[in-house]
């Protein structure tokens, strides 16, 4: 039996375009004793670390756990630096959520952080992420690869852009009650609908923004939780699902899954649902924080985890369906469509989600939260993670 | 340090990554390369166990990770699965307006992407009912070719 774990401690930086005021190596710092202060902790506590950092060219600077894992002062204890892409910040949570499940630590402190927009190029790194043989050169990035995605969604589902733009202005009215939200400034419909194309059928406002910044969580087993702790966000399920690179994969005849879908997220949830014992996702989970860059991918999400039959998700979303208030609230954060620090991303869903169950979200706290479900993807839409957290062990 | 010096906006040090790489493609991507630079034509690698043609081709099927052996001639003709249109610039990327799709070229079992060309992009409206999934493409061969992905690319049939 896994030792019981817990998220008691959450640090993030406020998300902004820049932060020229600080290095890398000082936004990790800054997310990281946020963290061990809300956990009531030092950096001597810590048993081990996790780094969780995307591309290092993102960054421009190669081996970047070198330089943030001095500022850490970890010697003589360990440090993991993890990288999946966008899936990076999940990932690295899920190896500190293995350190203390396992026996191996007591107390890990798990920090990602990110500097987006120190390059124009980000899109131009991303696309060095594709297969460099036969996909490279089919200019491939970030954008174009979910467009496709949102394309798949519309011939079989329906999907419209009308849809597609409920969720950018329901991400941008929450974002205004999340100070860390990097876009915040309110939208309409409207101004979704007029903005213009960026790779259709994503339009700019589908679209998140390059940003900066970093977050921290501090996980503890039970022993140490039970102890010395009043309240903490229960790791009561995990699943990661990896699929292929290759998009073309999954769209011809020979398809198990749809890049149109993530059947891949459906897989995970599945798995971190019967660890939690969720069997009513719609009744049960009281708020989601999904890991959605691009509105479609929302769409893909509340329906891989549950909230929607597949190719209701749009229609669900212009219902109002996940509204503060509605039946399952999405990204009271704001969401990735308002912050989008790469490599810290997936991370800040999971700390947005332990502050949920902990009552700690602020303006933004869905009123009596006990359950919640943060997730992350990354890769070519091939990575999928999904982690049920609880105010109850 | 004096207050000067604390009041200036922080100093940005500007830097640049060139790396060069060759990258070997293996015996699986040369042999499709050099079928589509001498001959024109485009083939996929079958998987024994799950009988699927993969395009492009690969030395394993991922999915039952058995190696693959059988050659497979497939289009020229093909299906759309699914498009972009790319209409902002991105440094390093390709000057916009540009099309890309996913094909399942006939035969195949998996979709290969690259340029859709010969196509007015103008009026995006337009130009995506023109791409709409399940429409018929054909794979058109450069006449100087030199073994890359870009030796092809799609026209609407």
């Amino acid at each position: 039996m896994p030792t019981k774990t817990a998220i008691v401690g959450v640090g993030q930086t406020d998300y902004r375009f820049k932060r020229t005021d600080v290095t890398i190596q000082e936004l990790a710092v800054e997310a990281s004793r946020k963290a061990l202060e809300h956990a009531g902790m030092t950096l001597a506590d810590i048993d081990a670390f996790v780094i969780g950092v995307a591309p290092d060219a993102l960054l421009g600077i190669n081996a970047v756990d070198r330089w943030i894992g001095e500022a850490l002062g970890v010697a003589p204890r360990p440090l993991l630096r993890v990288n999946t892409g966008g899936t990076t910040g999940a990932a690295a949570a899920q190896a500190g959520y293995a350190h203390v499940a396992s026996g191996v630590a007591q107390r890990v402190l798990v920090v990602a952080a990110d500097k987006v927009s120190e390059s124009p190029d980000a899109q131009w790194v991303l696309n060095t992420a594709m297969d460099p043989i036969y996909e490279k050169s089919v200019a491939l990035n970030a954008i174009n690869m979910c467009s496709l995605q949102a394309v798949r969604q519309m011939d079989q589902y329906h999907v419209t852009e009308k849809q597609l733009a409920s969720v950018a202005v329901r991400s941008r009215k929450n974002a205004q009650i999340n100070p860390h939200a990097h876009l915040r400034a309110p939208i309409s419909l409207e101004d979704v609908l007029a903005s213009r194309y960026v790779c259709w059928p994503l339009k700019l406002l589908d679209c998140c923004p390059r940003s900066s910044g970093a977050c921290a969580v501090v996980m503890a087993s039970e022993r140490v939780v039970r102890k010395e702790h009043s309240r903490a966000a229960w790791i009561r399920g995990m699943g990661a699902t990896s699929n292929t690179i290759y998009m073309g994969d999954k769209m011809g005849p020979g398809r198990d899954v749809d890049h149109a879908d993530w059947d891949e997220l459906a897989m995970a949830a599945a798995r971190a649902y019967r660890q939690a014992g969720i069997t009513d996702p719609v009744h049960e989970i009281d708020v989601a924080e999904i890991y959605a860059p691009f509105t479609c991918t929302e769409i893909a999400a509340v329906e891989a985890l549950g909230f929607a039959n597949k190719g209701m998700g749009g229609v669900m979303s212009e219902q109002g369906m996940f509204e503060m208030g509605g039946a399952v609230p999405v990204n009271p954060s704001g969401g990735v469509l308002n912050a989008n620090p790469i490599s810290a991303t997936a991370l800040v869903r999971i700390a947005e989600a332990a502050l949920q169950v902990m009552g700690d979200a602020g303006d933004r706290q869905v009123p009596g939260a006990q359950r919640a479900v943060a997730t992350g993807i990354g890769g070519t839409l091939q990575f999928h993670t999904c982690m049920v957290l609880a105010n109850d062990a | 340090m004096n207050q000067k010096e604390q009041t200036e906006a922080p100093l940005i040090h500007s830097g640049e990554w060139k790396i060069h790489y060759d990258y070997a493609v293996g015996e699986t991507a040369t042999q499709f390369f050099l079928r589509l630079r001498d001959q024109g034509k485009i083939a996929g690698k079958k998987c024994p166990s799950c009988q699927g043609v993969l395009v492009p081709p690969r030395a394993f099927c991922e999915r039952c990770f058995v190696q693959t052996e059988e050659w497979v001639d497939v289009g020229p003709e093909g299906t759309i699965e699914a498009f972009t249109i790319v209409y902002e610039p991105f440094d390093g990327l390709p000057e916009p307006p540009y099309a890309v799709a996913y094909v399942t070229l006939d035969g195949a079992t998996t979709a290969m992407a690259n340029f859709v060309r010969a196509l007015d992009l103008s009026d995006p409206e337009v130009a995506a009912r023109q791409l709409a999934v399940g429409n018929r493409v054909e794979a058109v061969f450069a006449d100087a070719r030199e073994g890359a992905v870009t030796d092809f690319y799609y026209r609407l049939m």
